[in-house]
């Protein structure tokens, strides 16, 4: 526990430039197919071609015979491995998932042989001339298929992949029963890809007798050491993996999968490097895509709009071999958000299909908000107040805190009046509905949604999420070299933990320099996961820095006969009060602490090195949050303009506005997309059918508006004060969009339950509907 | 396959090169001539990271061949900068306001910038903004871009994007 960084800051709560920007603009980055080893050999893959089916033949022989192939391997070949893939929590599931299939496939893309060659374009060739005879059979395909008694995996009891329920209610029942009002609803969240610009990838190369060297497009080198020694039974301490640049992790790229680990195991078979490089319609039909959830939810009120109870019924498609199986658990967790806690009851389950696995992205546990948010919308339309009135009324204040949900996490200082109050100075919703009112009298549909939301960011109480070191150094020519257990796929680490430091030092931050690209050089993290990183590595970064800037005062002290409460350090310069001509500088310190032993403190370690490894308690560091969006919806052609859209959050003390706000804009760029552009969709064989980016609709500039922010600061009672914001943007974009759009639709009845809320769908709804 | 061989010049430097006829100019400036700053990241078209310029106009690079740029003048992202290092004003207003994440798509974003920005030009900024529409970016959400937009453009930045 500390003060935050306070007003001697140079650095944090600055717009610093980021460090990372003068590599990245000049075409100097360094991302995986960047990456080249001598003898380096290609992958593709034979993959099926249907979802589900009995492999009856597989003729790999013309493969193998064209010129310019290495090696063609299938699922026997890798047998000697025995590879097994873990989660992110390195255990496994209950159906072993493994690099290649044999015997049967089991969704559309099924990886069965890698083929390795001398170049990408020939090892594409090759795993063309593949011949497969297969007997097909009907897939399961949607969450209601995943239901039936025809089992997805072989051997399993059920495709119920997992369930959770909340601990037992006996009075909720009732409540609803004798409730003045009753909401219920169905809300579908389409399934989605993670697009991250750059693919997976990966390079491996054996190195001698039992090393090996992973070039990977990773969130984390340390969970993927980690990941990969489990799955070859190699200890991860020889394994070193590298990732300086990634485009993007947003959850696809929290462990390795199927591909990634065949090629790995390529290389260790054929005792070479070889590369895999994801191309686009690999990753939009067999990358591990996202969400594809239903939520049924009932809200109970009394007579005066107080939320007296919360039922919810959740299910997720898993596909067939998921990241992890997701039957709600974190949903479940944060599902009462930041309102006064109500009875509760929730019940979640997780379906095997045959279709690509379930994949982590950002924020999966979104659909919390979601559903909450956009059914307190439809009860307030349903009772007759103001969806603000309606929040108002049920929101935690100050004075309620520290409260406790129902499910027993604790609240302790979470603002959602304060910024919902901030972000009602921004938007005038008197105004906007007497605007609304006028619009729809000349046929025009406006519509303003608002949303709120508590996100528990940088979690820990997991052992791979739990804690983050910084190892930091100051070399005898005064710089400061970092070594860091974080890894960023673009969130600018090397830029706001250099603002840490430096101001924590009192050194400039050009003298320091950030490096997070390398498992071995620096103890484990578990990387870019749950909006942990500011919080908890910003806090490691502290406290290491503080430890060196003890020391160099210590030093100071003693060698120039001071008191080193009367030393600071500022801008690289040791400074002894009132002694102006005793200043030195850093550089100077250093020197000394490497080079002159015999002038440190009787005892003192020589050098200026220390290491700190830091972890916050656990629900400490909750984000707040409120937004507003105003659409219109166009009455001739469907499409949902965005006119106007508010943030108002409190993320503690923000190291860096400029980058907070890049991940705010971020995630409701991804909202905008979930809420009216992307679907991941298949046809009845289970073929996906959005395989390019002319199919699959990410959000182009033109579909997403300039964003508005108001900030609190409230700071954490962590060290520096800290609170996540990477994942808030996604998690209250959707519900904030979709209470917009409804409003603007509420003339014409309740939205469809599922996304994308496309044009075709909102014009049915006109053209069936007159408006009220 | 066929070979052929070409002549180009790539950031002022002449080339010559054998390329198989099926060699896309994306995957030939990269793996052939280590132009790596050059991104492909859908090899569809549609995304606009591959994008660079040949003979004074933005292409993208995943949908041409390597032998369509025979006798032609290529510029790349490594070929934006001065040769000292200084940022280009696309770099520098991209720098500046914040207009990229990861960076994977940034060097397709510096590329049809600077081609439509360059010499004499003065687009507004709807046009930059327009010809954006062709590029995709997952990180942003495309405000930084705007922002450097209006900056290269002389727009005043609005206030409503800045810290309340």
């Amino acid at each position: 526990m500390s003060e935050p960084i306070g007003t001697a800051a140079r650095y944090v709560g600055q717009r610093v430039l980021r460090k990372e920007d003068l590599r990245l603009l000049t075409g100097r980055g360094s991302f995986i197919d960047d990456i080249a080893v001598p003898g380096m050999l290609y992958a593709a893959f034979v993959r099926s071609e249907i979802a589900r089916g009995k492999i009856l033949s597989m003729d790999l022989s013309q493969s193998r015979a064209l010129k310019g192939v290495y090696a063609v391997l299938s699922a026997e070949d890798l047998d000697p491995f025995n590879v097994v893939l873990s989660n992110m929590h390195l255990s496994f599931a209950e159906v072993p998932t493994r690099p290649l299939s044999s015997g049967d496939v089991r969704y559309v893309g099924d990886p069965l042989a890698i083929v390795i060659a001398e170049s990408r374009y020939i090892a594409e060739d090759a795993a063309a001339l593949a011949v497969i005879e297969y007997e097909p059979e009907d897939p399961l395909i949607t969450i209601a298929d995943g239901m039936s008694d025809r089992l997805v995996h072989p051997g399993t009891k059920s495709n119920l992949a997992q369930e959770i329920q909340s601990p037992p209610n006996d009075q909720i029942d009732g409540i609803f029963e004798s409730a003045a009002h009753v909401v219920r609803a169905t809300f579908k969240h389409q399934r989605v890809a993670q697009c991250t610009m750059e693919a997976r990838g990966v390079v491996s190369t054996p190195n001698g007798e039992g090393e090996l060297q992973v070039h990977i497009g990773c969130q984390s080198t340390h969970v993927f050491a980690a990941a990969i020694g489990l799955a070859f039974n190699m200890p991860h301490t020889k394994i070193r993996v590298l990732a300086k640049d990634v485009g993007g992790g947003f959850g696809l790229k929290a462990q390795p999968w199927r591909e990634e680990m065949a090629a790995i195991g390529a290389s260790l078979l054929l005792k070479r490097p070889v590369k895999w490089v994801e191309d686009r319609l690999e990753a939009l039909t067999t990358s591990n895509a996202c969400r594809e959830q239903e939520m049924t939810i009932g809200m109970a009120f009394d007579a005066d709009a107080k939320l007296l109870a919360l039922d919810c019924d959740y299910h997720s498609n898993n596909g067939a071999f998921p990241h992890m199986p997701d039957a709600g658990m974190p949903i479940m967790m944060f599902m009462t958000g930041p309102y006064r806690p109500m009875s509760f009851r929730f019940r979640g389950r997780a379906w095997y299909t045959n279709t690509i696995g379930l994949g982590g992205y950002r924020a999966p546990w979104a659909m919390e908000a979601f559903t909450r948010e956009a059914l307190f919308d439809k009860a307030a339309r349903q009772i007759g107040i103001d969806p603000v009135e309606i929040r108002r009324r049920n929101l935690l204040t100050a004075g309620e805190l520290p409260a406790t949900t129902p499910l027993g996490i604790p609240l302790l200082d979470i603002t959602p009046i304060e910024v919902l109050d901030k972000l009602l100075e921004k938007v005038d919703v008197a105004a906007f509905r007497a605007e609304q009112a006028a619009a729809r009298k000349q046929g025009r549909y406006l519509g303003l949604g608002i949303a709120s939301y508590i996100e528990p960011t940088a979690m820990t109480g997991m052992m791979m999420l739990n804690s983050d070191v910084a190892e930091i150094r100051i070399d005898p020519t005064g710089k400061v070299t970092a070594n860091m257990s974080t890894h960023s796929q673009g969130h600018g680490i090397e830029t706001t933990h250099a603002q840490i430091i430096a101001d924590t030092l009192g050194v400039p931050i050009e003298d320091v320099s950030i490096f997070q690209e390398d498992s071995t050089r620096v103890g484990i993290g578990p990387g870019a996961a749950g909006s942990r990183q500011a919080v908890i590595a910003g806090g490691a970064a502290i406290r290491a820095s503080k430890l060196l800037a003890e020391k160099i005062k210590a030093i100071a002290a003693h060698a120039l006969n001071a008191n080193p409460d009367d030393i600071t350090i500022e801008d690289g310069e040791v400074r002894i009060a009132g002694v102006e001509e005793m200043t030195r500088t850093v550089k100077d310190i250093a020197q000394l602490a490497y080079g002159e032993p015999h002038r440190l403190p009787p005892g003192m370690e020589m050098g200026l090195e220390a290491k700190s490894r830091y972890a916050p308690p656990t629900f400490a560091t909750h984000a707040t949050a409120s937004h507003a969006c105003i659409v219109e919806v166009d009455a001739d052609t469907g499409i949902v303009e965005i006119l106007r859209w508010v943030s108002s959050e409190d993320c503690g003390i923000q190291i860096n506005p400029a980058i907070v706000e890049g991940q705010i804009a971020g995630g409701l760029a991804q909202a905008i997309g979930s809420v009216l552009l992307e679907e991941f969709s298949f046809d009845d064989r289970a073929n996906p059918t959005a395989v390019t980016f002319k199919d699959y609709l990410l959000p182009a500039i033109s579909d997403v508006p300039v964003f508005e922010y108001t900030h609190i600061s409230t700071p954490s009672q962590t060290e520096g004060g800290f609170r996540g914001v990477g994942e808030g943007g996604i998690i209250i974009g959707v519900p904030t969009l979709v209470n917009a759009v409804a409003d603007a639709m509420a003339p014409f009845g309740e939205l469809p339950p599922d996304l994308p809320l496309t044009p075709t769908k909102l014009l049915k709804m006109m053209m069936e509907n007159e408006p009220a | 396959m066929s070979e052929h061989e070409i002549t180009v010049t790539v950031n002022g430097q002449r080339r010559q090169a054998k390329v198989e006829a099926r060699t896309t100019l994306g995957d030939f400036l990269r793996s052939q001539l280590g132009y790596t700053g050059l991104h492909l990241a859908c090899e569809h078209g549609v995304c606009g990271a591959c994008t660079l310029i040949v003979d004074g106009r933005a292409v993208r690079s995943c949908l041409m061949f390597a032998v369509q740029v025979d006798g032609s003048d290529v510029r790349t992202v490594e070929g934006v900068a001065e040769a000292d290092g200084t940022l280009s004003p696309v770099q520098q207003a991209m720098r500046e306001c914040h207009a990229l994440q990861c960076g994977f798509c940034t060097p397709g974003v510096v590329m049809t910038l600077t081609s439509l920005t360059e010499g004499d030009q003065k687009p507004d900024a709807d046009t930059l903004v327009k010809a954006m529409s062709g590029h995709l970016c997952r990180c942003t959400g495309y405000q930084g871009i705007r922002k450097a937009i209006n900056q290269l453009t002389g727009v005043p930045v609005a206030e409503a994007g800045e810290h309340a």
